[in-house]
């Protein structure tokens, strides 16, 4: 207990400090400069659309994974984990060939924020899908036949049965997604172009930070980000336990 | 009358779960469906809550046709063998369920789900959630969630079958009690025989997809249709050809009538405050007799004692079916 909390603790606690240590106004300084300003947003925006996304999509394939039977479902199992298995710049790599200026699709997106939303979205795909799909299966049919027999129609016994069961599971796998997203890198360096103001993400801000010997800035973004990842798990925390104590 | 099922077929591939099924249950009976694992109880059951669709046949009940309506709208409450409870809703909002489906107010709410955890005893546990009860006290919860919507019929699918057989013996005397104060026209699955002759007020017998009779615990028990009924209704034996239950047998040293049969003891077997004899007759039988342990001891039988056995007077009796057969 004790290791895995050093094993944990100890970097945060410097990143806090190297952030901290040109005392408050140098670390506001730090977030003020208007294209950190504009990359931290771009990141927090697209990790909270894509964490969303995932919510809703993720929960209705982990849903056609276990209620429904098809050809080729085998198959989609292990697409879905694709990008978990993918080495995230082979996953830039995919995306740049498929999205880039010589797009097959047709959809010239290289050099844009969609891009980010989209390499991010591609990512972070298998987490709220993996998580709720083992507690899916282990719901018992016949607590939604007892809910029927009792009246409830299929949307209500989805609504008040099945989703605050799902609910822990949904916001543990959006928790993953969303910190994922807010540090993600090698999937959207390629298609992104880092054009400032327009696709730069937080990551490749750090990256810069340090390549021109600016630590103090990196940290600062690092803590910011780290703050604004904490917030978010426990938003979700607490609306999951609202939700499940609400029914 | 309650339920009128008739007609009923339901296959399922080629495996036939039920087969011609007619059957009339009256309102306000606490009925048994009884019969072996995979016979059609259940899926009789089920057809009856909605829950299964008949391949033929209709189902009405409380004179309503109910073949085509949907488990919601049938009115029915339905006990799973493995309580089926919300785990994350309270005791009492498990209860409340089927009354904020109907949107009843508030505080009509409120005032039902106290009295019926009342009626099951729950009362103290209204707050807690279904994890943190026993297995007994999740049953009297659902049964309670089940009565709360005050269905026309209760259908309980071997209610007690999931439980040790202390807490089983306590909740099967505590539904009859349950029973003649609420009334509801009841149907219950279950393979216990014992559980079926104590509760109910009519046994149907079910066995392979079909009825093999229908009648009142005493009925079945004394005059059994077949011997399928017979044997499944308790323990049977042959004795001069005939099926006859080993408590008819009278074991005797000498012999009582032209019908009694010499034999040797070849085993004795006490299980509590019974004995249970097996006798190799010279005619090549084996009969198994059962008596108190005091009459066994009386008669000092002991293995390889001769004795003779003979019907007692009055004893049901039907012909053996062949082996063959």
């Amino acid at each position: 207990m004790l290791w895995f909390s050093l094993l944990v603790l100890i970097p945060l606690v410097a990143v806090i400090i190297t952030a901290s240590s040109g005392g408050w106004s140098a670390f506001a300084n730090q977030l003020q400069n208007e294209q950190t300003a504009a990359a931290i947003w771009l990141t927090i925006r697209a990790a909270l659309v894509v964490t969303l996304i995932n919510v809703v999509i993720g929960t209705v394939i982990a849903w056609v994974l276990v209620r429904d039977k098809f050809w080729g479902k085998g198959l989609l199992e292990v697409i879905i984990d694709i990008p978990f298995a993918l080495p995230t710049i082979v996953a830039g790599l995919v995306l740049l060939s498929l999205y880039g200026a010589e797009s097959p699709l047709g959809l010239h997106w290289a050099n844009t924020s969609r891009s980010v939303y989209l390499a991010l979205a591609f990512v972070t795909l298998p987490f709220v899908v993996r998580m709720v799909q083992p507690v899916l299966e282990e719901l018992d049919a016949d607590v939604e036949e007892a809910a029927a027999s009792l009246g409830a129609s299929r949307f209500t016994t989805f609504r008040r049965i099945i989703l605050p069961s799902l609910t822990p599971a949904i916001a543990a796998g959006a928790a993953l997604s969303f910190a994922r997203g807010m540090g993600e890198y090698g999937s959207l360096v390629l298609l992104s172009g880092n054009l400032p103001f327009e696709s730069e993400v937080a990551s490749v801000r750090i990256l810069s930070a340090i390549e021109n010997d600016n630590p103090e800035g990196a940290a600062a973004i690092a803590a910011m980000l780290l703050m604004v990842s904490l917030l978010v798990i426990v938003v979700l925390d607490l609306l999951q336990r609202r939700m499940v104590r609400r029914g | 009358m309650s339920i009128e099922v008739s007609g009923v077929n339901k296959r399922y591939g080629d495996f036939v779960a039920l087969e011609d099924i007619n059957l009339t249950i009256p309102t306000g009976q606490l009925t048994a469906l009884l019969g072996p694992s995979g016979g059609g109880k259940t899926t009789l059951l089920r057809v009856i809550a909605g829950l299964e669709t008949p391949d033929t046949g209709t189902i009405s009940i409380e004179g309503v046709e109910a073949t085509a309506l949907p488990v919601q709208k049938r009115n029915v409450g339905f006990v799973f063998q493995h309580y089926a409870a919300f785990k994350h809703l309270t005791v009492a909002k498990n209860v409340a369920f089927g009354l904020e489906i109907r949107k009843k107010p508030r505080a009509e709410i409120a005032a039902k789900v106290e009295e019926l955890l009342e009626l099951v005893h729950l009362s103290q546990f209204a707050d807690r959630l279904p994890s943190q009860l026993s297995g007994g006290q999740r049953q009297r919860m659902a049964l309670a969630r089940a009565l709360a919507i005050e269905p026309s019929v209760l259908l309980l699918d071997e209610p007690f079958g999931a439980l040790d057989a202390k807490v089983r013996k306590e909740l099967r005397d505590w539904l009859r009690r349950l029973h003649d104060e609420v009334h509801v026209t009841t149907v219950f699955v279950t393979h216990d025989q014992e559980e079926a002759l104590e509760v109910a007020d009519e046994i149907v017998v079910v066995n392979q997809g079909g009825i093999e009779q229908i009648g009142t615990p005493e009925q079945l028990y004394d005059e059994p249709a077949n011997d399928f009924v017979m044997s499944f209704l308790g323990d049977v034996t042959t004795l001069g050809g005939s099926l006859i239950r080993p408590h008819d047998v009278e074991v005797t040293t000498s012999p009582l009538s032209e019908h009694s049969l010499e034999g040797t003891v070849s085993r004795v077997l006490r299980i509590g405050f019974e004995v249970r004899l097996t006798v190799l007759t010279d005619d090549g039988e084996v009969v198994t007799a059962e008596l108190t342990r005091t009459h066994a001891r009386a008669l000092q039988l002991e293995e390889g004692a001769n004795v003779f056995v003979t019907p007692s007077p009055g004893a049901y009796m039907m012909p053996a079916p062949s082996l063959a057969g």
